[in-house]
């Protein structure tokens, strides 16, 4: 039988056996000449078009802000046409990728979720998206997410939330709610997210994807619409280990316009995906993160991937880092602070939104106070006056200050942990994905979601997270690696490994087993595109 | 007692009288001058920092502020710093951070600065300035620090320019981010009346040792060198500080020695009235020297400091500290030492020399050949008041140290006389050429040729048979009336001692 009768015989359409692909599978059939990348990116627009909706019109999957079908299209062509002419292309050439609103497109509207940025086009690429693009990668759109990634379900998103994919009545995590539930929903083989306390995987353990986080500095922040500098990063969003262990090979490596970039060429990470050797390999399930606060049917998940873990051949012990108790805190001192000088600069002077106040004179203060007072919403607006209260004199000290100690504390736990201990191991998320609207009045609620993923922002240091399967509820329950900072290498190690086991015992990815989403009307430009 | 007036200028503030101020009150003054070095790029992007270029033309997503933007350092004005630094005999850190300094302003792209806050790249250094008397004073340096410039805001549609009154505003990026030092002095005390000059001297001198370091154009006219003065008044040198105020932005010396004399005047004013001075930034007005009140500081300022995240530490090497130590050129008290010394002026010649602005012009001059004595003579005397007439600065006339030297040349070789010399720098000034094309031109030579000389004398002798006998008779002094007669003939073209000499010789007289 040959391959293109292998593909059209069988259960499903040609298009849904191309949004079903990994990009790993994509990237060898392109370049085997198997299948064209306009007819991928086509496929996915098309998908797109079935089941994303928009945000804010009360269903679909509301994965994407805004969807760039006729650039896509072009750059699919353009690499076609390159590919035709034998020219030697990137192996991920020709698969389309999916990025986070927060990530300046030159050309592309970029609006951090925000109405203060709306209809702003910026005039030039993160770096990362120069990578992409260079690399001959299709970008479909950009995906959703809460306003300025301060959330952790993508509801506080000023043009509405994302739903989870396994149960569009709950959220896909956040604050890259988009781009989890765009690759869970197959409306993207791969997505670019941004961490900056759980944002990439937090969503990834809530809609059975998988999310990493990088080492800080692993892969460029310039172009990514900062929240706060020390504790952003950008990386992967994806349906496979060695799916993400690909794009943030594409990504990753030092950017001389990044202060904080690391130094260092990105490891052969993919090369770790597929070792699927854990042998030997000591795993440290750290114990504050698999007590309190954790639902028995996510711990009996995690409990059982690490079982697996055990049968293979990897020494599993359980370490202390007693300072996590205080990460919560201190991330929540330490993010709004740097967040509310972040976003000083929307101000409604040079770009995005400008509201000129409706009575009085039009000054420059009070056109900027009209500005952000119209173009932020609540929890902004709650986070620029904790971090503006954070830092005044005679409170930085106590609170700015003392929130950088602990950082330095849970360093060291970190450390003395991974004397131990080559990774460490937790549940992604307390809880499986929770309804739209549960927890949009209780602030505090909602920041707990983000408890495990929390102190790999603080130290530096890079986790991910991969699906453990489902809980009683139905719905994913997402496992975390953690490592040393620089050794993003062993997550994927781990990863690659754990997921094979566990897709032994399923017999398959476990998004293969997501409920059908049930068709909506397309949002315009996807209509036409 | 109270001798406050009210000063004739409109908008100003009683006064008290400068010299009864300073004798009742102690004058502590401080100064924080900006300056912009001159680095091809800014301080945190690749934007060109040239000037004068259209506005909003030198700019990037990282000097405009756009989101995801992110600042890299720029070495060379690490460097520029640390040789600032050295220059000042400060102590240059090991480790140091830039910090986020957090206010809302349309000038300012990210509101927030990006500036060494509490820990600046040199501490803790002076600088020796020498007073127009002659009188040495140091100045101790607290701190100089690197941070980024903001952009420029014209105000349009007011009466003044300023933002009060205007209908709408301008901003011009491409100032946005062009790198600063800024550097601190400590409290200036015990200078007392001559506080103001104190001031002048300082920053004048700043301004040589910026230029000697190739650091900066420090041009104050451009805004390339801005002093912020600091002044306070306390009743006794025993006393605590009293509150001071800080005037802003002023761009000449000599407004610097002014704005520190007007808040003398006017703090004395203010407490011979029972009064207590307000802590205020002031700005100072150019045309009528006066200072009026700008914003109050008050404890209620919160710039929210913080190390800036996006920026890793820097920590300068040792080794680099170094190489800057020495690469650094001769700095401009050394280099007065040195050429008072090999050119053997008095104190007071290098003195005069020094506050006329000439040095750079007489050593190029001494380079060029001529005599030190003769470079000072020149350019300390005709040249300075000619362009004194001409209201220029000297080294504004169309004469320049070549031509000095060759002029001094042409007078030492004895081909022109001294008197003869001014008129040919009359005829350099004047655009007729070099000093020798002029010497052609106009037939100032000195007559050598000795037959014709002999022949005019002989001459003169003949016309005058009575002085010849007087000189052979024993009167010597005679023989100036022939002398007189040959130089007429001549038209001043020979060397009258020669001349006499010759008179004496063709008379066979005593002397000969």
């Amino acid at each position: 039988m040959s391959p293109s009768a292998d593909r059209s015989s069988g259960p499903q359409t040609g298009a849904d056996e191309l949004v079903r692909a990994s990009a790993a599978d994509l990237a060898r059939r392109l370049a085997a000449g198997e299948v064209s990348s306009e007819d991928v990116v086509r496929a996915h627009l098309d998908r797109i078009a079935a089941v994303d909706g928009a945000p804010g019109d009360g269903r679909g999957v509301a994965a994407y802000l805004h969807v760039s079908g006729e650039e896509a299209l072009a750059a699919a062509r353009d690499v076609d046409a390159r590919r035709a002419a034998g020219e030697q292309l990137h192996a991920l050439a020709g698969v389309p990728v999916a990025v986070k609103d927060v990530v300046v497109t030159r050309g592309t509207p970029t609006t951090a979720g925000s109405k203060i940025l709306e209809g702003w086009v910026p005039p030039y690429d993160a770096t990362l998206v120069e990578r992409l693009r260079a690399a001959g990668m299709p970008l479909l759109g950009k995906t959703n997410m809460d306003e300025f990634a301060m959330g952790s379900s993508t509801e506080h998103s000023a043009y509405g939330p994302s739903r989870n994919p396994w149960d569009t009545a709950r959220t896909p995590g956040g604050s890259g709610g988009g781009s989890a539930a765009a690759v869970a929903a197959f409306e993207a083989p791969l997505a670019v997210g941004t961490d900056t306390g759980g944002s990439i995987r937090q969503p990834a353990a809530v809609t059975g994807s998988v999310g990493v986080k990088p080492t800080y500095g692993g892969i460029s922040r310039y172009g990514l619409i900062a929240m706060a500098s020390s504790l952003d990063q950008a990386g992967p969003c994806a349906r496979s280990v060695l799916d993400a262990a690909l794009l943030h090979e594409v990504m990753g490596g030092h950017d001389p316009r990044d202060a904080t970039s690391l130094p260092d060429p990105v490891g052969p990470l993919a090369e770790a995906a597929r070792s699927r050797d854990v042998r030997g390999m000591r795993v440290g399930v750290v114990r504050e993160l698999t007590g309190e606060g954790f639902s028995s049917e996510v711990m009996a998940s995690f409990r059982s991937a690490l079982d697996l873990l055990a049968d293979a051949g990897a020494e599993v012990v359980e370490v202390s880092c007693p300072t996590f108790a205080h990460a919560l805190d201190a991330y929540y001192l330490v993010m709004p602070s740097e967040a509310s000088s972040n976003l000083a600069r929307f101000d409604g002077m040079r770009f995005g939104l400008r509201v000129e106040p409706s009575e009085g004179p039009v000054t420059a203060e009070r056109v900027m106070a009209a500005t952000r007072g119209a173009g932020f919403g609540p929890e902004v607006k709650r986070r620029i006056i904790l971090g503006t209260y954070a830092l005044s004199a005679g409170y930085y000290d106590a609170y700015y200050g003392s929130a950088q100690k602990v950082r330095t504390l849970v360093q060291r736990d970190f450390a003395a942990a991974h004397e131990q201990a080559d990774v460490l191991v937790s549940p992604t998320a307390p809880t499986t994905a929770f309804p739209l609207g549960s927890r949009l009045d209780d602030p505090l609620a909602m920041y707990a979601a983000d408890i495990a993923t929390i102190p790999a922002n603080l130290a530096g240091v890079p986790g991910m997270s991969l699906p453990s399967g489902l809980a009683a509820d139905g719905l994913p329950v997402g496992f975390q690696v953690m490592a040393p900072a620089r050794a993003d290498e062993r997550l994927y190690r781990l990863g690659g490994a754990l997921e094979a086991l566990l897709e032994d015992r399923w017999g398959g990815p476990l998004l293969a087993s997501a409920p059908a989403l049930d068709t909506v009307p397309a949002r315009p430009e996807v209509a036409t595109a | 007692m109270s001798t406050a007036t009210a000063p004739a200028a409109t908008g100003g503030e009683p006064l008290v009288a400068y010299d009864d101020a300073t004798a009742r009150y102690d004058v502590v003054i401080g100064l924080e001058v900006h300056v912009e070095l001159g680095t091809a790029t800014k301080m945190f992007d690749g934007s060109s920092t040239a000037f004068g270029a259209e506005p909003n033309t030198q700019v990037s997503p990282v000097s405009l502020g756009l989101p995801g933007a992110l600042p890299v350092v720029n070495r060379t004005a690490v460097e520029h710093g640390i040789r600032i630094g050295l220059a000042l005999d400060c102590t240059i850190a090991e480790m140091c951070r830039f910090a986020r300094k957090n206010y809302f302003y349309p000038d300012m792209p990210k509101n927030f600065q990006t500036s060494q806050y509490d820990e600046p790249i040199a501490a803790d250094g002076h600088l020796d300035v020498v007073l127009e008397d002659g009188t040495p004073w140091r100045v101790e340096v607290e701190r100089a620090h690197l941070e980024e410039d903001t952009g420029k805001s014209t105000h349009v549609g007011g009466a003044t320019g300023r933002i009060h009154g205007a209908d709408h505003s301008l901003v011009d990026y491409n100032r946005a981010g062009i790198p600063l030092v800024e550097i601190v002095t400590r409290p200036v005390t015990g200078a007392g009346a001559r506080a103001p000059e104190v001031a002048r001297a300082y920053v004048a001198a700043l301004r040589d040792l910026l230029r000697a370091l190739g650091v900066s154009e420090a041009r104050m006219e451009q805004g390339q060198m801005r002093a912020d003065v600091n002044v306070s008044l306390r009743p006794s040198p025993d006393a605590p500080l009293g509150t001071r105020t800080e005037t802003k932005n002023v761009n000449s010396f000599r407004s610097v020695e002014r704005a520190v004399r007007y808040e003398v005047s006017r703090q004395a004013a203010v407490l011979d009235a029972g009064g207590s001075v307000l802590q205020e930034t002031r700005h100072w007005h150019e045309d009528t020297g006066i200072t009026t009140s700008g914003r109050v500081k008050s404890d209620a300022d919160d710039y929210r400091y913080f190390p800036e995240p996006d920026l890793v530490p820097m920590t300068p090497s040792r080794a680099w500290v170094e190489e800057v130590r020495a690469s650094l050129p001769e700095l401009p008290v050394a280099r007065r030492a040195r050429l008072q010394a090999e050119w053997g002026y008095s104190d007071l010649e290098m003195r005069d020399v020094v506050n006329a602005g000439l040095l750079d012009v007489i050593s190029a001059t001494v380079a060029q050949g001529a005599s030190p004595a003769a470079a000072r003579k020149w350019w300390g005397g005709e040249l300075a008041r000619t362009a004194n007439a001409r209201e220029v600065e000297v080294t504004a006339l169309p004469v320049g140290p070549a031509e000095v030297a060759e002029l001094a040349g042409l007078v030492e070789s004895g081909r022109v006389t001294d008197r003869m010399a001014r008129e040919v720098l009359e005829g350099v000034l004047a655009g007729e050429g070099t000093p020798t094309e002029v010497v052609t031109a106009r037939g100032l030579e000195v007559v050598s040729d000795e037959s014709a000389l002999v022949t005019a004398v002989d001459e003169a002798l003949a016309a005058n048979p009575d002085v010849a006998e007087k000189i052979r008779g024993g009167k010597v002094q005679a023989a100036g009336a022939v002398v007189g007669a040959v130089m007429k003939a001549t038209r001043g073209a020979a060397d009258a001692k020669r001349v006499r000499e010759l008179v004496l010789e063709r008379v066979g007289g005593p002397q000969a």
